[in-house]
This record gives structure tokens, sequence and C-alpha cells, in this order.
């Protein structure tokens, strides 16, 4: 176990029951301090249940958690500390983005001049007078962020903060959380973009049926999933010999957008690569393709024997 | 409700509630003044039932609690602040209100032929002053009723709808059909505060009867509010 003190989160054995029914079982996961942690899981996984806990908004059937180092059981010694969006944004639509912030700004006990700050860093600089209600759902969950930065959090825990965003607006938070994370911010983050979350994670917590099925370094998930090796020949119409020779040798094969996927270790492309050139078949590329972290997400979760960390 | 008094105060129906007289005697006292305002309190108290009670649900249906409560973890003291912004609200309402009720009273005694001589002593004055306080502390029990609704059902609609439900039409069936049962409704203690007293119900009993409800409201919603989960 890592240093209490190097963890942003810690997480031991919590759980949360309703009446019979499950939604955490015994979940275990730390974040070190200054990374990105991505939290990833099917819809219903637990994932906001385990949020709402760590923000003291619901409480625990039973197991403890520290966020940066004091107990959920005492969220006002850490609250102040952390900027969080739960379950997307939620303002009063009546009044402006402005008033909105200002709100929590004066609830927080946080300068005032800080609001039109932060609008500015998210983009809203120019609509922070518009009535909330006139807002799209982009600009909805940048002023959710704003509002998450209010505090010049230690911690920032998001919920799909990238929902309803368009494609530049989702690489301009990519941006934004790196550049928070590089400022010593930790950042823990929940998506279901999980190519997101691969481009920008160190760190993963993977939640199924309630119960963490994998955390630690986004990379160690990865490299342990079996690699692919993808072959494209020369000649198009040599696919399918290719694949009986693939096969002959004793790795499963399937033919896909041109190109052979052969189920097997990266060092196995030379030995296949001379194979196939003594059989008279070209290959024009070869490379060894780890599974992206949209791959291995749905192979664990829909694997009911998935390993735990 | 004030205007009804002197526009209607020839009518056999009746100018009050319920059909009741109140004749030019009566509103010439020095108290008369008052007789206007007092009798709007139970709308005064209906509309403060509305707003707390929307003011409280309304954090849950627009999830705009949790963020409250990430930025102030001190559950109470959201909710300390929240009673104390719309008893500033209801205030501001009830002095509009009282304003509004006397200079309808002045403007329209003239024309009713009732006596305004007795409006401008200390006595109306005093009486101006005891009816604004009851009709305020009415106002906010009355809210606080709402507010705790609002707590419990954490839906603006269904908590107006059942307060609303129940101070009107309920409290009216069984006050009919059971002569004691004013002496224990809460509306009809909230509202006797408000009237000052009358002669089946004193102002004492009333005011001791609503202390005794807001206390066991108020522990329970606070129980409530600081207990229950957030997961809205």
């Amino acid at each position: 176990m890592s240093n209490e003190r190097s963890l942003a989160i810690a997480v031991d054995d919590l759980s949360k029951k309703y009446g019979d029914q499950v939604a955490l079982s015994h979940a275990t996961f730390h974040v070190p301090l200054g990374t990105i942690c991505g939290f990833v899981g099917p819809n219903g996984s637990g994932k906001t249940t385990t949020i709402r806990m760590l923000l003291g908004l619901i409480s625990s059937s039973g197991g403890t958690a520290k966020i940066l180092g004091e107990s959920i059981a005492h969220p006002e010694k850490y609250l102040p500390r952390v900027g969080a969006m739960i379950e997307g944004p939620a303002f009063y639509p009546a009044l402006t983005g402005k008033e909105n912030l200002n709100v929590l700004a004066t609830l927080g006990g946080y300068p005032l001049d800080r609001v039109d700050q932060l609008l500015h860093k998210v983009g809203l600089g120019d609509r922070g007078d518009s009535k909330y209600k006139t807002y799209s759902l982009g600009m909805k969950q940048r002023l959710g962020i704003a509002a998450a930065l209010l505090p010049n959090p230690q911690l920032l825990i998001l919920d799909e903060p990238t929902n309803g965003l368009d494609p530049a607006g989702i690489h301009e938070i990519r941006e934004l959380l790196r550049s928070l994370a590089q400022d010593g911010i930790t950042v823990f983050v929940s998506s279901h973009l999980l190519s997101e979350i691969e481009m920008i994670s160190e760190y993963l917590v993977m939640l199924r049926d309630g119960k963490v099925i994998f955390f630690g370094k986004t990379t160690d998930l990865l490299e342990r999933q079996r690699p692919t090796l993808v072959v494209k020949p020369e000649k198009e119409d040599d696919l399918e010999r290719l694949r009986q020779l693939s096969e002959k040798l004793g790795h499963r094969a399937t033919v896909s957008n041109g190109q052979l996927h052969i189920d097997a270790e990266g060092n196995w492309s030379a030995p296949f690569n001379r194979a196939a050139f003594e059989s008279g078949i070209t290959l024009s590329s070869i490379a060894v393709v780890l599974p992206t972290l949209e791959e291995t997400f749905f192979e664990m979760t829909s694997n009911q024997s998935g390993g735990q960390q | 409700m004030t205007s009804l008094l002197y526009l209607l105060i020839d009518r056999p129906g009746g100018n009050a509630e319920r059909g009741t007289f109140i004749s030019r005697e009566i509103l010439s006292a020095a108290n008369g003044l008052t007789i206007g305002f007092s009798a709007s309190a139970g709308l005064l108290g209906i509309v403060a039932l509305c707003v707390f009670a929307a003011q409280t649900a309304q954090e849950y249906t627009y999830g705009t609690l949790r963020n409250l409560l990430v930025r102030q973890p001190s559950r109470m003291k959201i909710l300390i602040g929240k009673l104390l912004s719309m008893s500033i609200f209801q205030l501001a309402i009830v002095l509009v209100s009282g304003a509004v009720s006397i200079a309808v009273s002045f403007a329209l005694a003239p024309h009713a032929k009732v006596s305004t001589d007795l409006w401008s002593s200390s006595a109306a004055i005093t009486s101006v002053l005891h009816t604004t306080i009851n009709v305020f502390i009415s106002a906010i029990a009355y809210g606080l009723f709402g507010m705790a609704l609002g707590l419990l059902l954490r839906s603006p609609i269904s908590s107006i709808s059942i307060g609303v439900l129940w101070l009107l039409i309920v409290e009216g069936i069984l006050g009919t059909v059971w002569s004691t049962a004013n002496k224990w409704l809460p509306g009809s203690q909230f509202s006797n505060v408000a009237q000052g007293g009358s002669a089946e119900i004193s102002y004492s009993y009333s005011v001791a009867a609503t202390t005794v409800y807001l206390v066991i409201i108020s522990i329970a919603a606070a129980s409530l509010f600081k207990k229950r989960d957030v997961s809205n």
C-alpha cells in the first residue's frame, strides 16, 4: 500500500447497501496525489454512489475512506480543499451563470472576483450574465467545472465532465484537466468516453456490479492484456491463405478491414513473417497492437471472472 | 380582503369571512384598522407555505442541494440559512401586505362611512404592531409546516398540494364535523395566533400550541435533513 500521506483518495472495504440491494461492495482502491485517475464502469456499477460517499452526501454501510488524509466521516475537514461536479451540473435556472457561482462562492467563503476568472477559464466569459436556463448542455458542463474549481482544489472529483460537449469542447476539457494535474491537482474523473480516459488517466479504477475489478496504473492494465498481431499482405487475395497458415501454426486469427488480426504475442511476428515468406506470401505490414481501454473494459466488464488487483 | 370589509359593509350576506358581519362601530375602533390585515393572515400563511415548501423541495429537484452541501458541509447551517432567508422574504411580504391593507382601509373608510378618528391614536399604532407581529408569527408557522413537507417529500408539487389540501380541506372538514378539533389542529392554531385569539380559543393557548407544533416540526425536519442521504 502507498504511504497514506501520498494518497488523495484511500478507500478501504467501503460498502453501501440500500435495503437488500448492494450498490457498492467492499471497494478498495487508492489514488495517488497529483495524478489523473479515471473511474470507469458500466451504468449502475456504483460509480456515482462511491463519489457521493466520498463527498459526504450519503453515508456508508461499512468500511472506511479517507480524502486528503481525512476520514469521510468528517467531510467538513476536507471539502474546502475539494472541487466536485456530481451527476452533471445543477444550478438555479432563473439565476445567471455568474450569480450561481456567486452563491457557491459566498457559501464556501471564496473571493467573488474568482468567479469572473473561472468563467473565462472555462470559456464562459461572455455568457456569465446570461440566465442558466438559456445555456446549452455544453455550457452547463463548463459552468459545473467552473463551480468545481471555485475552492482552488487540491482534489477535483468530476462525474462525466465531457457529457454534451462537442469534440472541440472535449479537447478543451482534456487539456484543462492535464494542466490542472501539472499544477499538482489530483483529478478523479468518471466518464463513459473511455478513449478520453485512456488519453488522460495515469491511474484507473474500474467497477463492475458494485465491486472494484481493477485499480492501478492504466498502462499496467493495458499491458497485461493479450496483444494482437495485425498483419497486412501485399495482395488482399492472400488473406484467407494467411489466416489458414496462422491457424495451422496454432494461433487464432480473424480477417477484418483487409487485415489479419492474430491472437499472439509480439515475439511471434518474426516467425510468422518467415512462415508467410516460405509460403510465398509477402507481407506489406506487421504490427503488435495492444488492446484499447475500451476493448479491455468490455472484456473485463463482461467477464464475470475478471481479475481484481 | 380589506377592501371587501368596506365595499360589502351594507350587504345582507355579510362583509367578512363565512358570511359574518363586521359593523361600522367595530371597524371604527382603534383596532378596526387592522381587522382586514389580520383577516388576510390565512392567505399570507398559504403563500408562506408554498414559498417555503417550494424553495426547500426545489433544492432536491434541481439537484442544487448537492452543490450547496459540497461547499458547506454543515447541513444545519444550510437549513438555518434557508429558513432565515425565507423568513426575511416573508417579513417583507407581511409588511407590504400590512401597509397595503392599512392604506386601503384609509382610502375606503370615508366611502363606507366608517370613522377613522381613532385610527391615529396610540392604541391603533399598538394594534398595528401587535397584528404585524402576530401575522408574521403565523406566516412563519405556516412556512415551517411547508418547509418540513418540502424536506419530507422532496417535491415542490407534492409538498404544496398536500400542505394546502390539509390546511384548506382536511382541517375544514374536521373542524366542521368535530367541533373540538379546532383546539388542536395546527392550521387553526396558526390562524388564531394571527387573529390575536378568538372567543373560543385564547391567544396564549394558540401561541403555546403553535410553539409545540413548531418545535416538533423543526426537530423532525432537522433530524431528517441531517441524516438522510442526498441522492437527488
